[in-house]
């Protein structure tokens, strides 16, 4: 089943003269009426003219994390502050939250994403969906919620915690999809096991999950344990909340609501925007929200996009599950690495302790890594020859895990950098200027 | 044969500084020392008088230590003293992997400290030669 399938299976001509149009239009009402936009978009000298096709979208500036708190609290809001009828904010975890204003019709448009994402994991009127997500300033809880409502769905408006109580619900309302991050999920299906439940006990078909990282191995343990469908659903409050994009049940990808929110991956380092296919950070443009519209959002998020008609029979562009953020990633000779990989890897070698330090360094053109390793006594020799040969095989090591020629330099043990409490991993110390 | 204090020395300022600081502090005698050194790593070999204290002391400030097992000899008071001593290993094909000398405070005898890879076979070679072998006794009272 497909919820809107006009927009859901759009063919890509109609598609793009849509967004096109749409692009121009909130271009347009983003300059008039947003001082942040107009000062931004005068400063480097664009007009709302020059969009005229898609590409022209490059055009313009992007807009970042901290310019949204720059603007705190209401200065991004394009309309009277009477015309804004909810409020949300992304948790501030670091200075400020960030707000986000949603007209009447932007919750509509929620509402309206997030029905698709219900109908797209084989949900509809006769669902009962146990809606553990946060309900408050956290989008998820109210996403959900007006997109349950939206399809005829009952919500269970049971919010994150008290786990006993929403096992109860699960059992005796007999809950067919579950809402929640796919770590509470895990937790929900340890605890039902606890409890002496198997999954014959609960009705659950599927499951949307969000709001953190999650891997393939992840969705197939979910699966096994609860008997569902654990299915992706990515968001962010900057944007809208959950539902910009939804896995469908053919789990190859996230269908992005292309006529609501328009896709680009670009490089974050050159911040050039790359072809289908190629990971990168995902950036994002609200087409159609009033409250608060956003031109080329950097999420921080990577991904790869993927234009192929999907076997489900939308020709919505998906988006692959998100692999890692750019805030964590190293991007060494070209090629993105992300400490964990170098930390997995150690981790395979006998004695060696998960502390360690990445340091890069450029030398001309060529990008330098040295790791640091704890020397333990249990790998320490009296001879040079046997801690070269140790050097060299964890060198080999990383190289063979992940493909990444580094130096391994021994350090002496618990002298690795750290920074109130938390072990400083990477020194980056090369030029970018 | 006796035993040797091994220490971990990382490439990084003042480290081999410290660990020296730390065994004058304590007041361990260093009779002998020799430092093996690549561009990324030291190893600080050391002779002292009193070992378990040696090693507790540099453990507690977080120091890698470890044991070795090496052989010291007196060397004959002669010019071609040392040579005799390596002939003999060299005869029973033992490899050496590293040495070093330093003066006895009694007499003024020098004493060398070698360590073979494989310390059975070099006790035996020098035994045969009739070097004289010290002990860890000799070594502390020296
Ligand atoms: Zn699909």
């Amino acid at each position: 089943m497909i919820w809107n399938e006009k927009y859901e299976c759009m063919d890509n001509k109609s598609k793009k003269e849509l967004q096109v149009r749409r692009l121009q239009n909130i271009v347009k009402f983003a300059y008039d009426n947003v001082p942040f936009y107009r000062r931004h978009f005068d400063e480097i000298g664009v007009k709302v003219d020059d969009i005229q096709e898609l590409k022209d979208i490059e055009k313009l500036p992007f807009t970042t994390k901290t310019n949204l708190r720059e603007t705190y609290p209401f200065s991004m809001f394009a309309v009277d502050d009477d015309e804004i009828i909810e409020i949300h904010t992304s948790s501030g975890t670091t200075g400020k939250p960030t707000v986000s204003g949603y007209t009447e019709k932007d919750i509509n448009i929620w509402a309206e994403i997030i029905a698709r994402a219900i109908v797209m994991v084989g949900g509809g009127s006769k669902d009962i969906i146990q809606n553990c997500y946060g309900y408050g300033l956290f989008t998820g809880g109210f996403g959900v919620h007006h997109g349950g409502r939206k399809v005829g769905a009952t919500v269970i408006p049971i919010s994150a915690g008290n786990t006993k109580r929403q096992i109860e619900v699960m059992v005796d309302f007999k809950s067919t999809i579950l809402t929640c991050t796919p770590s509470y999920a895990l937790y929900l299906s340890e605890f039902l096991e606890k409890e002496g439940f198997t999954s014959k006990d609960i009705n659950l078909k599927a499951g949307l999950f969000g709001a953190e990282m999650w891997t393939e191995e992840m969705r197939k343990e979910l699966e096994s344990r609860l008997n569902i469908d654990a299915l992706n659903i990515y968001g962010l409050t900057e944007i809208m909340g959950p539902g910009v994009a939804q896995e469908c049940l053919i789990k190859d990808g996230l269908h992005i609501s292309e006529d609501h929110f328009y896709p680009e991956i670009i490089d974050p380092d050159t911040l050039e925007v790359l072809e289908d296919g190629e990971k990168g950070e995902l950036v994002l443009t609200t087409l159609t929200r009033e409250g608060m519209p956003i031109i080329r959002f950097r999420t921080k998020d990577l991904t790869s996009l993927n234009r192929e008609k999907c076997e489900c029979g939308r020709t919505t562009v998906r988006m692959s599950r998100i692999t890692g953020r750019t805030d964590d990633m190293l991007k060494i000779r070209g090629v993105m690495i992300f400490p964990s990989q170098i930390e997995k890897a150690l981790l395979k070698i006998d004695g060696l302790t998960p502390n360690y330090h990445i340091i890069v360094t450029r030398d001309g053109i060529l990008d330098e890594v040295e790791v640091e390793v704890e020397a333990t006594s249990e790998l320490f020799s009296d001879e040079v020859k046997v801690l070269e040969e140790l050097e060299n095989r964890i060198a080999n090591h990383i190289h063979k895990e992940i493909g990444l020629r580094v130096n391994i330099t021994l350090a002496e043990p618990n002298i690795l950098p750290r920074s109130e409490g938390k072990a400083v991993r990477v020194t980056d110390k090369r030029n970018f200027n | 044969m006796i035993k040797q204090l091994s220490v971990f020395i990382e490439n990084k300022e003042g480290r081999l500084k410290k660990a020296i600081d730390i065994l004058s502090m304590a007041n361990i005698n260093i009779r002998a020392l020799s430092i093996a050194d690549t561009s990324k790593f030291g190893i600080l070999r050391l002779i002292v008088q009193d070992l378990s204290k040696a090693k507790k002391i540099l453990e507690e400030n977080n120091f890698l230590v470890k044991e070795t097992d090496v052989l010291a000899v007196e060397i004959p008071d002669e010019p071609t003293g040392l040579n005799k001593i390596l002939n003999m290993l060299d005869k029973s094909k033992i490899n050496l992997e590293y040495l070093y000398a330093f003066v006895g405070s009694k007499n003024n005898q020098a004493i060398v400290i070698i360590r073979v890879e494989n310390i059975e076979e070099g006790l035996k070679a020098l035994n045969n030669g009739d070097a004289n072998i010290l002990s860890q006794k000799d070594i502390e009272t020296f």
